[in-house]
């Protein structure tokens, strides 16, 4: 009985009973949906077994709009908790849990998945290439993101969740004072899913170093692109601090070391020192994709070349640097001197430039531009002024005297939510809408996405702008209630309001895709926007090797190019084409990799080394396999693109 | 029989195993902890250079400007991150 006495939710409640039932439920029905309709060999050949950039695009896709939802549902609660006075709703207990994996959730599980995934699926088409450098390595990433979530998510109903805040501070996150497995799992989970990320990002800066297309040189790059070196660049160098901080984090929980501990020589206050080191350019590894959509979007739409292409290259490669020498605007508080804060104040202002720079850049292409108001167009006007809200107020939280009033108020929560939910939220829902035909074939219903950007933009604002207030007035982050004489009750109620605006945005954007993909025209064409770079030269739907011919490239607009210059993207005849095999082994070895972290975060010591041994025993597998990929005939390619080409004339 | 002879690499092994024993004296040998640290801080960059442009030919291929300016940039990075915390946690807290 003692084994499993140690799986029980130290904490139970109906909500997660509840829960639990409506996840057994949930598996049996996906087991005897697969069964009945016999789906198990599509879904092993065709998704779990695929290493096409794209597929595994749109599988992270799905996982991040599934975190986007298990987030959502968190917010929404602390929102409800909190909309009024001493409000008994939830606990104590359950509310630290509830932020905690919210914004774990938001930031790791959905928000670096969202980008991963238009990553994936961009930025191969958009450098002509026919896939990502180390196919295999991807799908690797994804299942190590994929098992990493899930590990997270398993937290809820098996042992309880985490509950010392997405930030984790140690001594709180260390063993004494969070005695339950909970932030055994963080320390778990973030660490598979960070393998995961790493890897992808030495994945994209080959990819995108190596592998563009003829003619196209670093400085004609599409701005995405641009975007995508750059955060993958940031990640390559941000990630292995998380890592090591993680490793050193889960040796006191589970070893007893004494890195982070208040005795014995730790240190811990150097948790928030490397957390944040990797933290704040984690913001920049989010925002930077985000501005890549946002300058493909505004030039798009407003028929114009983007602005200041030289400047917007320059101000993410300063941006880059910078991000890495800002961290300690996250602990001003924390005891250091004047001297100390006053240096990373000026550095953390310093970003506000190149940031600036990037807004009027936007500003300019609009200038004189033909605007045109589709839903992507939408979000990225909304973004502007919102984002520019939340960037300035972000300024007065980087001085350092001036923060002292403002740390960990509500103040700095309303300014993180307008920053990541203009700065990254909207850029996805504008990149998803965007791309959405090119993944799928069909375009995105413009007028409920229209209702949907209303309630969102609404949402955010009516959510965030009280909290400046009730944060000024001193109401303090992560506090599961107040007594009514705070005055507090007003504007949370408010937030509230906000936040059910939200969910009705989010609902609605469900409820398009639903009725698009029963009732939107398929015959789009291959180029429905009048799009500029390469990724809209290829067909709708995209075929496996992305294009028959190698294209070749003169200017950062090749397509545009080729569609009003005359420029010619295709030259000669078919050939025939390379491509990698399939394989099995990435899911595998991710498996190992959660039965592994589910053995360490109890402490199962035979199953964590045996689990151990198959993730060595599948690379070992990896490193004896011969596997040389497939060769796609002339014939065939001849035959695919007829296909596609009639489709599209019928 | 120059060309068949690689001395480069066999200089480099040479110069590599001369590091290690070097960086071996601070454990054998007595003494204070700064030196000590110094020895072996300077015989690990020395050691880290030495693989990465002898043995794993890091200036040899047309992508030498990438992978010089990454490992520049990661030097920089860390550099910046050491100190950084230095000084945040040690040096300039009061
Ligand atoms: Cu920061």
């Amino acid at each position: 009985m003692d084994f499993f006495e140690r799986f029980m939710i130290p904490h139970p409640s109906p909500a997660i009973y509840a829960a639990m039932v409506a996840i057994v439920l949930t598996s049996i029905a996906i087991v005897v949906g697969l069964t009945y309709f016999k789906k198990w060999g599509y879904l092993w050949r065709e998704w779990i077994t695929t290493v096409d950039h794209k597929k595994i695009g749109i599988m992270y896709l799905i996982s991040a709009l599934l975190m986007l939802f298990r987030g959502g549902v968190d917010a929404l609660m602390m929102r409800a908790q909190t909309a009024v006075p001493e409000n008994a709703l939830l606990d104590a207990q359950h509310y630290n849990e509830i932020f905690t994996t919210h914004g774990i959730v938001m930031i790791i599980f959905m928000a670096m998945a969202f980008i991963i995934a238009l990553m994936n699926f961009v930025i191969p088409l958009q450098i002509g290439a026919r896939d990502v450098a180390f196919p295999r390595l991807n799908a690797v990433s994804f299942w190590l993101y994929f098992m990493g979530a899930m590990l997270f998510n398993l937290s809820f109903v098996i042992g309880g969740s985490p509950s010392s805040g997405w930030t984790s501070y140690f001594p709180l996150a260390g063993d004494e004072l969070s005695p339950s497995v909970g932030t055994n799992y963080y320390m778990l989970a973030l660490q598979i899913s960070g393998l995961g990320t790493l890897i992808t990002g030495i994945n994209f800066i080959v990819t995108i170093l190596k592998m563009r297309a003829p003619g196209m040189t670093l400085m004609k790059m599409p701005m995405f692109t641009w975007s995508g070196l750059i955060t993958n660049v940031i990640i390559v160098f941000a990630f292995p601090v998380l890592t090591v901080a993680l490793a050193m984090g889960t040796m006191d929980r589970l070893f007893a070391t004494n890195f982070f501990t208040t005795t014995d020589g730790g240190m811990d206050m150097l948790w928030a020192n490397l957390f944040w080191v990797w933290g704040h350019p984690e913001v920049y590894i989010l925002i930077l994709p985000a501005f890549g959509i946002y300058s493909e979007v505004i030039s798009t739409f407003s028929r114009r070349n983007l602005y200041g292409y030289n400047s917007m290259v320059a101000s993410m490669v300063i941006i880059s640097l910078l991000s890495f020498v800002v961290w300690v605007h996250h602990f001003f508080t924390m005891g250091q001197g004047a001297m100390v804060n006053s240096i990373f104040s000026i550095t953390t202002m310093a970003i506000a430039i190149p940031t600036g720079i990037k807004i009027f850049n936007w500003l300019l292409t609009m200038w004189k531009g033909k605007i045109q108001f589709t839903v992507p167009m939408l979000y990225s006007l909304g973004f502007i002024p919102i984002f520019t809200i939340g960037g300035v107020t972000g300024v007065m939280l980087g001085m350092s005297a001036a923060d002292y009033q403002y740390h960990n108020t509500m103040f700095l929560v309303a300014h993180f939510h307008l920053v990541i939910i203009p700065g990254v939220v909207f850029a996805m829902i504008a990149g998803l809408t965007y791309w959405w035909p090119k993944m799928f074939g069909f375009m995105l219903n413009e007028r409920i996405g229209r209702w949907a950007f209303g309630f969102i933009a609404g949402g955010t604002c009516l959510a965030f702008f009280p909290m400046f207030i009730s944060g000024l007035d001193g109401q303090a982050r992560r506090m599961y209630t107040y007594s009514e004489s705070t005055g507090f009750g007003f504007w949370n109620m408010l937030s509230f309001i906000g936040a059910l605006g939200l969910a009705v945005g989010f609902i609605l954007i469900v409820y398009n895709i639903y009725y698009s993909t029963r009732y939107a025209s398929r015959d789009i064409g291959d180029d429905p926007w009048n799009a500029r770079s390469l990724e809209w030269a290829t067909h709708n739907p995209v075929p496996e090797y992305n294009f028959a011919i190698t294209p070749q490239v003169n200017s950062s607009q090749a397509f545009w190019d080729s569609k009003k210059n005359g420029h010619t993207l295709f030259k000669g005849g078919y050939k025939e084409i390379h491509m990698p095999n399939n394989s099995g082994v990435p899911f595998v070895m991710s498996v190992f990799f959660f039965i592994f972290g589910f053995a360490f975060v109890f402490s199962m010591w035979i199953t964590a080394v045996v689990s151990l041994i198959g993730i060595f025993a599948c690379m070992l597998h990896r490193s004896f396999e011969k596997d040389h990929g497939h060769h796609i005939s002339v014939a065939e390619i001849e035959r695919t693109e007829s296909e596609l080409r009639g489709a599209r004339n019928e | 029989m120059k060309e068949l002879f690689p001395i480069k690499h066999v200089m480099g092994f040479v110069f590599s195993l001369i590091l290690t024993s070097v960086a071996l004296l601070v454990y054998i040998l007595d003494m204070s902890f700064a030196l000590g640290l110094t020895i072996l801080l300077i015989t690990a960059f020395a050691q880290a250079a030495l693989q990465l442009v002898v043995f794993m030919h890091a200036g040899e291929s047309e992508d030498k400007g990438a992978i010089y300016t990454s490992v520049y940039y990661g030097i920089i990075i860390a550099v910046l991150t050491v100190f950084g915390t230095l000084l945040a946690m040690i040096w300039g807290y009061v």
